[in-house]
């Protein structure tokens, strides 16, 4: 088995044996990007040298002061919308194209208390808006299992990454499904804590009531080891919640006993293909199998989410960006002649089409005599759905559905109809609403592409999701790769040239 | 036709945090510009407020001190707008749920005590400051303009009162007591040159018997009390003239141009903003609980109301010294501790209004930072109890002290400023009086009692005002003889 | 529900500093309207009792003290600016005030 294919645990346990180096790792993963990298583009910045010199260092502190960290050394991809000081930090945007960060974010501060090792700053959907990785500034990610494919989004280079072995595992955010969703697509895990759990600061703001940081990793081991190290109150975000942080590995146990699990029909809905349908079915059969008790649930309400979140999200959005005006930082168009032309011209300029639009949304939502329609309303529909999940947790541990309710669909499929697009987030997005925890995990294939079971937890219970997806892993054993084995893998003329053609901030 | 003019003002004040209202940045007035700065008052991207507690806190001293009803569940609100002096796009301040509302503060005018009904009190952010390219520093004339942020997050106070004032003179009389009890409450310097207190006013007109208010403009920038009467007078005197021609007033915000004294349109209410309010997300709610309000009573200062009352009933002062003493905290502090260590109060304040006043005026100082001190002027009033100097010469005194910060003892010792004591000295002055002027003397001996207070200044000549009047007075008498 | 017309999203884009060609325009009008029609279902429910969520955390008071933190320094403030001069950030000309 090739480094680069291994599990974080895997080579932690190897690193700390030292039967391989940090070096040694690191160098199978650049080399992996090296040969995958112009097919798959999953990263906006490589960082070939840096990485290679931080393993160096690593590896001496290792054989120094011995004992590694659980993610000392473990190539990760960090979504460039985390901010990490002195390296270009880009939200898939022109508007951020040349952004070095003179701070770095919580998480990161956490991770390099880890000795974490970045390999590169992942390609995303422009500023966390998209589920398919196409609005990159920097060009569309693929999904490794068909290039053909989109890996999902926002955090489909982080997902992509993982499952491609580009990374041994990634840093995703996740405001409507960013990283549950194309976990689901690339054949992932990936994991949306609670609200308020893991520090927002140095994320960079799409949403900021829903958005949360979050692990993408190749099995739940990884992601219950990930959240350890970046949980926990932080003074810099106001709303980072102080209490205890348990052990959650601790929590990994194959038992799911007793344990009552709910299937919301809300997600269910008329959307989701019949091979997405059935292999959740098998899952529930098999966790039923397992000792749960499962049964169909309703959350009434859970079926106005996407349209509360399709106000809340833009509106909230509409003034997170804009800071990005040309003055402090970012993009600045060139011979505006006074300041509303110079605003009009870079944001129209530095913005793409998706975060333009959504900008348009949710400053309309807002706008004199329509917020009490829209925004108002919406903040109302998130109180009922919120009450719909109390309602449903004081009766199961735990509710499952599809994450996606489709396989990775084509690229540029969707890019025209927007709201085709936002729907591919509709099982993801009431659990943004509610600020609870879920989990995505690999629960089949349909023709060759993977899907995803999402595990529905309590506020602050990612215990019990973690132990349901991990007994769920246990018994299940996706063991599929995707088909990219090859480490030395040719692309044709015609791909090259694709990928060369797509994204503006490429053909520099 | 007789108009009434209905006056609503708008102040911000700036609070004296040791930080800026979301972050820990320093708030000292002055610095090079942008060394104050940091991610979120930057708006870098990723940064996230952080409520100051101490801003929060002076915000309930002052809404309590103004009668305001303290709002027991508050909330941030993003106020959205660009301008280059707003680095993150919006504002964060209050909109629905303002810390304070409903309260009032009494001012006293001509014609009495009156009430100002206060319609809310909230917190927000100031924003950065904006320096225009080109000679004259104008905006419209600059071709490219800087920006500095290190005022940029600042606490702000936003106090909005009715439209309750009638008069210019009103208003001053307001802000000036606004200003005098937000520096008791010691949460601002209320500089105004320095920003830390700026005023809008929003000013409309109607006829004397009309119930309604008349359409109101928005006048920008009155930041000195000069400007805002100025500002003021011409804003009434402009809308009378137009409704007085059968005109129409046009709902607009105006701006204050100090150089022509008068007030030109800014922009019309069709181009007004929409600020699109929506609760801050990053922030979460303030639950300002009883216990909270009343610690911030219980910290609350005596104010200047009180103050003054107990100056009367304590000091036994009468009502115009004790309303001139406590129109500033400094001056009352000033006067209290003088009263410390001096026994005659009615003669501190003679002093603190009078010459202390008056030079304080003259050369444009801060009580504060005066450099005569209570002990300065309560010794100086004690060497004149004593007899080792005149009250005449007690003013030089004083003036001395005032301008080199030296005890009075010293100032008096140097330049030989010491009553003349000595009888036998002061009765050969006398005796060359009286035969200097045989006129005088002899009116004086003929009944004409006046003559003796020109006999008197004739000494108080010779001794260069260093004499006692009163000693002068009596060896006069017994060298004279009669009654 | 009423339809943004395209005067409307002239109005947006101006408090939103946009700028869109007249092609934009339409097809944004198209595309706003399809998503509000799907996204304004929701006004048609009758939770007028309801109270507004904003914050799914039951979180309240949440303060710093007064305590002054270290600012940046100047090369960071002015690292990612388009232009400086004399330490502060340069703005083309400003055509109206506040």
């Amino acid at each position: 088995m090739e480094l680069w294919d291994m599990k974080g645990h895997q080579l932690a346990e190897m690193i700390e044996k030292k039967e391989v180096s940090v070096s040694e790792v690191t160098r199978s993963v650049l080399d992996r990007i090296r040969s995958l990298e112009p097919l798959l583009n999953c990263y906006i910045t490589v960082l070939e040298e840096e990485s290679q010199t931080l393993a160096r260092q690593i590896d001496k502190y290792i054989a120094q002061e011995g004992h590694p960290a659980p993610l000392t050394g473990l190539p990760m991809a960090v979504k460039d919308l985390i901010c990490t000081r002195g390296v270009r930090t880009t939200c898939g945007s022109r508007i951020l194209d040349n952004y070095l960060p003179v701070y770095d974010a919580t998480v990161i501060q956490k991770l390099k208390d880890q000795r974490y090792l970045p390999v590169g700053k992942a390609n995303m959907d422009e500023f966390a808006m998209g589920s398919s990785t196409e609005n990159s500034y920097y060009g569309p990610t693929r999904n490794p299992w068909n290039t053909e494919r989109v890996p999902g989004g926002s955090s489909g280079g982080s997902a992509a990454a993982v499952a491609a072995g580009e990374a041994i595992v990634a840093l995703g955010s996740d405001t409507g499904g960013s990283i549950r969703q194309p976990a689901s697509l690339c054949g992932v895990v990936g994991l949306k804590p609670t609200y308020g759990l893991v520090s927002r600061y140095g994320l960079v703001a799409f949403a900021s009531s829903l958005d949360q940081i979050g692990p993408i990793t190749r099995d739940v081991q990884d992601a219950a080891i990930f959240l350890n190290a970046i949980a926990g109150h932080d003074v810099m975000d106001s709303t980072s919640v102080k209490r205890e942080i348990p052990d959650y590995t601790k929590a990994l146990v194959d038992d799911v006993r007793g344990l009552k699990i709910g299937v919301p029909q809300e997600l269910m809905v008329e959307g989701v293909e019949m091979k997405v349908r059935d292999s959740v079915n098998q899952a529930i059969e098999l966790l039923v199998s397992l000792g749960a008790f499962c049964e169909e649930t309703s959350l009434p309400y859970l079926e106005h989410s996407l349209s509360a979140y399709y106000i809340i999200a833009p509106a909230e959005a509409s003034a997170n960006l804009a800071r990005y005006d040309g003055v402090k930082y970012g993009h600045r168009a060139r011979g505006s002649r006074n300041i509303r032309e110079m605003y009009k011209k870079t944001r129209s300029e530095g913005f793409g089409a998706e975060v333009k639009r959504r900008i348009m949304l949710g400053t309309y939502a807002l706008s004199a005599g329509y917020y009490e329609a829209y925004y108002g309303q919406a903040q109302k529909v998130r109180t009922l759905i919120v009450n719909d999940f109390r309602q449903a947790f004081q009766k199961y541990d735990v509710l499952v559905s599809p994450t996606s309710p489709t396989v990775a669909f084509k690229i540029g499929e969707k890019v025209d109809n927007p709201l085709q697009m936002y729907l591919s987030d509709v099982c993801t997005i009431p659990v943004n609403l509610a600020g609870i925890p879920a989990i995505s995990v690999p629960c089949g294939t349909s023709d060759g592409l993977p899907i995803g079971l999402q595990i529905i937890g309590r506020a602050f219970d990612e215990e019990t999701i973690l132990r349901v997806a991990y007994t769920f892993e246990q018994y299940f054993g996706f063991n599929q790769s995707p088909p990219l084995t090859n480490p030395g893998v040719q692309l044709t003329e015609d791909q090259k040239s694709q990928v060369q053609m797509s994204g503006e901030g490429r053909r520099r | 036709m007789d108009f009434e003019a209905v006056i609503g003002l708008e102040t911000h004040i700036e609070l004296s945090t040791v930080t800026k209202m979301f972050c820990g940045c320093s708030t000292v007035f002055g610095h090079p510009p942008n060394t104050q700065v940091c991610p979120v008052c930057l708006a870098l991207p990723g940064s996230l407020p952080l409520i100051n507690r101490k801003a929060v806190e002076y915000t309930i001293k002052v809404a309590l001190a103004l009668n305001c009803q303290i709002q027991s569940f508050c909330q941030f609100h993003r106020k959205n707008y660009f301008y280059p002096d707003l680095p993150k796009g919006y504002q964060i301040s209050q909109y629905d749920l303002p810390l304070g509302r409903n309260g009032y503060l009494e001012i006293n005018t001509e014609d009495g005590t009156r009430k100002v009904r206060i319609h809310r009190v909230h917190m927000e952010e100031d924003t950065g400051k904006l320096i225009h390219s080109g000679l004259t520093g104008r905006i419209s004339e600059a071709q490219e303009s800087a920006v500095d942020f290190n005022r940029c997050g600042v606490p702000l106070l936003e106090i909005v009162t009715e439209p309750d004032l009638r008069t210019p003179e009103e208003a001053k009389i307001f802000l000036s007591s606004l200003r005098n009890l937000l520096q008791y409450l010691e949460v601002s310097d209320c500089n105004m040159e320095e920003g830390s207190l700026r005023c809008d006013a929003n000013i409309s007109v109607r006829r004397g018997d009309m119930d309604e208010l008349g359409t109101k403009t928005e006048v920008k920038n009155l930041n000195s009390f000069r400007f805002l009467s100025r500002a003021l007078q011409y804003e009434i005197e402009r809308q009378k003239k137009i409704l007085a021609k059968g005109g129409v007033i046009r709902q607009e915000t105006r701006h204050f141009d100090a150089t022509t004294n008068r007030t030109t349109s800014l922009r019309s209410k069709e181009m007004a903003h929409d600020y699109r309010y929506f609760p801050e997300p990053d922030l979460v709610p303030l639950e300002i609980s009883d216990q909270w309000v009343d610690e911030g009573r219980r910290s609350l200062p005596e104010l200047p109301g009180a103050k003054r009352l107990r100056f009367m009933e304590g000091y036994g002062l009468p009502e115009y010294d004790a309303e001139a003493l406590t129109s500033s905290r400094a001056m009352a502090d000033f006067f209290e501790e003088c009263a410390k260590r001096y026994h005659r109060p009615k003669i501190i304040s003679n002093w603190l209004m009078g010459d202390f006043t008056s030079l304080l005026n003259a050369t444009d100082t801060a009580v504060e930072r005066s450099k005569v001190t209570p002990e300065h002027l309560t010794e100086m009033l004690k060497l004149i109890d004593e007899g080792v100097i005149s009250g005449k010469i007690a003013k030089s005194v004083f003036e001395e002290m005032f301008n080199t910060g030296r005890m009075p003892r010293e100032v008096v010792e140097e330049k030989g400023l010491t009553q003349i004591a000595d009888e036998e000295e002061l009765a050969r002055l006398v005796a060359e009086v009286i035969a200097e002027n045989e006129k005088a003397t002899g009116d004086y001996r003929e009944g004409k009692g006046s003559a003796l207070g020109f006999l008197v200044g004739q000494v108080m000549k010779k001794t260069r005002g260093r004499a006692n009047p009163e000693l002068i007075n009596r060896l006069l008498r017994e060298r004279l003889g009669g009654s | 529900m009423s339809r943004i017309s395209r005067e409307e999203v002239e109005h947006i884009a101006r408090l939103a500093e946009l700028e869109f060609s007249e092609e934009e325009k339409e097809k944004l009008a198209v595309q706003l309207n399809q998503i509000l029609e799907h996204a304004g279902r929701i006004s048609q429910l009758d939770i007028k009792d309801v109270p507004p969520t904003s914050h799914v955390l039951p979180l309240t008071n949440v303060f710093r003290e007064d305590e002054p933190r270290p600012s940046l320094s100047l090369e960071e403030v002015l690292a990612n600016a388009a232009e400086v001069l004399d330490n502060c950030f340069l703005v083309p000309q400003i055509l109206e005030e506040g």
